[in-house]
C-alpha cells in the first residue's frame, strides 16, 4: 500500500460523509414536518462531523500542508473520490430518506470492519462514527417502512425512489485497485464480504416496507474513482463552495 | 505556586456546558485528561457527537476559565480515543439534568419515569432532538414534551 492509495481511500470516506451532509443540509427549513427538519439537521451535522476527523486525517497523510477544510472547499469535481449515490439530487421526502437508508446500510456495515482496521486513527474514527451512524440507519430504516408501507401514494413514491436509486448502489461494494490494496493492507473490510451483511439488512427492511428491490444488478460508476461524476456534484460545489470561491481564505 | 492537577480539575468543574448550563464540562464526563507538559497545562477534551457545534465553544469557555485563574500557557487537545460514551455522565450530573427538565441516559435506551410528574409512562416523539446528544420525548400522563440524553 502506497500514502498516495491511502489518501485516496481516505478523501472517500470523507467525501461521502462530506457531499451526503450538504445534501441532507439542504433541508434544513423545508422538511414536512418539524421533527423531521431536526433529526435531518442533526445528521448532516454529524456526517460534516465525521468529515472533519477523514479528511483531517486525509490532509495528514497526504503531508502537503493541505487542511481538512482546504479538501472540502478548494477542490473541484474531478477530485472528489465521493461515490455516486450521495450526489444524488434530494427529490421527495421519500427519496431523500431511500437514498439515507441505502447509504446508512453500507456506512454502519463499513465502520463496523473498519474498527478493527490495522490502522489505529482509522480504527478511532470508525468507533466514534458508528455510535452515530446506528442511529441513523434506525431512523431511515423506520422512515423507509413507514412510507413504503404506508398509503398507495407514499408506496408508490418509495418503490419510484428505490428503483432510481438502485443503480447507485453497486458501485459502493465494487472493488477496484483502491479498496482491493486496503484490504490487502487490513485498513478496510473487503467490499464483497460488506455485501452479504447489507443484503440481509435491506432485504428484511424492505420487505416490511412491502417495497420490491429491482432485479436488475447494473450499477452506474466512477464516483469514487472521480472518473465520472454525474453532473450534479458540480452543482452542489457551486453551491457548498461559492464562499471560498467568491472570497479565497475567507475565515470564519 | 504552581496549582495541582487537582486544583485544575476543580476549577474545570465550574466550567458549565453552552447547551446545558447546569452540568459542568466534568459531569459531561467530556474532560479525559489534565496534565502538566513543562510550563503548559494539556487538557484532552472528547467530543459527544463528532459534529457537536459545542465542542469549539467548551474549548474556549476551558481555556477563558483557565486564563482567569493566572493560567498562562493552555493547550487543549482533541481525544476522540475511545469514543464518549453517555456511561461517563457523572451521578452529581444525571441529577442535575434531572431537575433541569431533562431525563438521563439509560441501558433500556429511553426515559426511566417523566423529569417532570415522574410517570413512568412516556412515548418517543422522534429519536432526534434539539441538540445531536438528546431525543425528543413526550409524557404519556402531564403531556408535557421532553428531552432525553441519547444513549450513545
Amino acid at each position: 500500500m502506497t500514502q498516495d492509495t491511502y489518501f485516496e481511500f481516505l478523501c472517500r470516506m470523507g467525501d461521502n460523509t462530506l457531499i451526503l451532509g450538504h445534501r441532507v443540509s439542504e433541508w434544513c427549513g423545508h422538511a414536512p414536518v418539524l421533527e423531521e427538519d431536526i433529526a435531518l439537521a442533526n445528521i448532516a451535522l454529524d456526517l460534516i462531523g465525521q468529515t472533519q476527523m477523514w479528511l483531517g486525517l486525509a490532509a495528514e497523510v497526504e503531508g502537503k500542508g493541505r487542511s481538512a477544510d482546504d479538501l472540502a472547499m478548494l477542490r473541484d469535481v474531478w477530485d472528489f473520490r465521493s461515490c455516486l449515490l450521495v450526489e444524488q439530487p434530494n427529490g421527495d421526502f421519500g427519496q431523500t430518506m431511500m437514498r439515507q437508508f441505502l447509504f446508512d446500510a453500507w456506512h454502519l456495515v463499513m465502520l463496523q470492519g473498519l474498527e478493527k482496521s490495522s490502522q489505529p486513527r482509522v480504527a478511532e474514527i470508525a468507533a466514534k462514527a458508528v455510535k452515530e451512524v446506528t442511529y441513523h440507519v434506525e431512523r431511515s430504516a423506520d422512515t423507509v417502512i413507514g412510507l413504503g408501507d404506508g398509503t398507495v401514494e407514499s408506496h408508490d413514491r418509495m418503490q419510484a425512489a428505490l428503483n432510481l436509486l438502485w443503480p447507485y448502489v453497486g458501485e459502493l461494494f465494487t472493488p477496484d485497485a483502491v479498496d482491493i490494496a486496503m484490504a490487502e493492507a487490513d485498513i478496510a473490510p473487503d467490499l464483497s464480504v460488506l455485501r452479504s451483511k447489507f443484503d440481509a439488512r435491506i432485504g428484511g427492511v424492505l420487505a416490511a416496507a412491502t417495497l420490491t428491490i429491482p432485479t436488475n444488478h447494473f450499477a452506474h460508476k466512477g464516483g469514487k474513482s472521480g472518473k465520472q461524476h454525474t453532473e450534479h456534484l458540480g452543482h452542489l460545489l457551486t453551491q457548498m463552495q461559492w464562499l471560498q470561491r467568491a472570497y479565497p481564505g475567507a475565515k470564519w | 505556586m504552581i496549582p495541582t492537577v487537582d486544583m485544575i480539575w476543580g476549577w474545570l468543574n465550574d466550567v458549565p456546558d453552552p447547551e446545558i448550563p447546569v452540568i459542568s464540562v466534568v459531569d459531561l464526563g467530556i474532560v479525559r485528561d489534565v496534565h502538566w507538559d513543562g510550563d503548559t497545562v494539556v487538557i484532552a477534551v472528547t467530543p459527544t457527537y463528532s459534529g457537536c457545534p459545542a465542542t469549539r465553544v467548551i474549548s474556549l469557555d476551558i481555556e477563558t476559565a483557565l486564563r482567569d485563574r493566572g493560567l498562562k500557557s493552555i493547550r487543549i487537545k482533541t481525544q476522540i480515543d475511545p469514543p464518549w460514551t453517555t456511561d461517563w455522565l457523572s451521578d452529581a450530573g444525571r441529577v442535575k439534568l434531572i431537575d433541569y427538565g431533562i431525563a438521563p441516559p439509560t441501558v433500556v435506551g429511553g426515559p426511566a419515569c417523566c423529569p417532570r410528574c415522574k410517570s413512568k409512562q412516556t412515548s418517543k416523539v422522534s429519536q432526534f432532538g434539539s441538540t445531536p446528544c438528546k431525543a425528543l420525548w413526550q409524557c404519556d400522563d402531564c403531556r408535557e414534551p421532553f428531552d432525553y440524553f441519547k444513549c450513545i
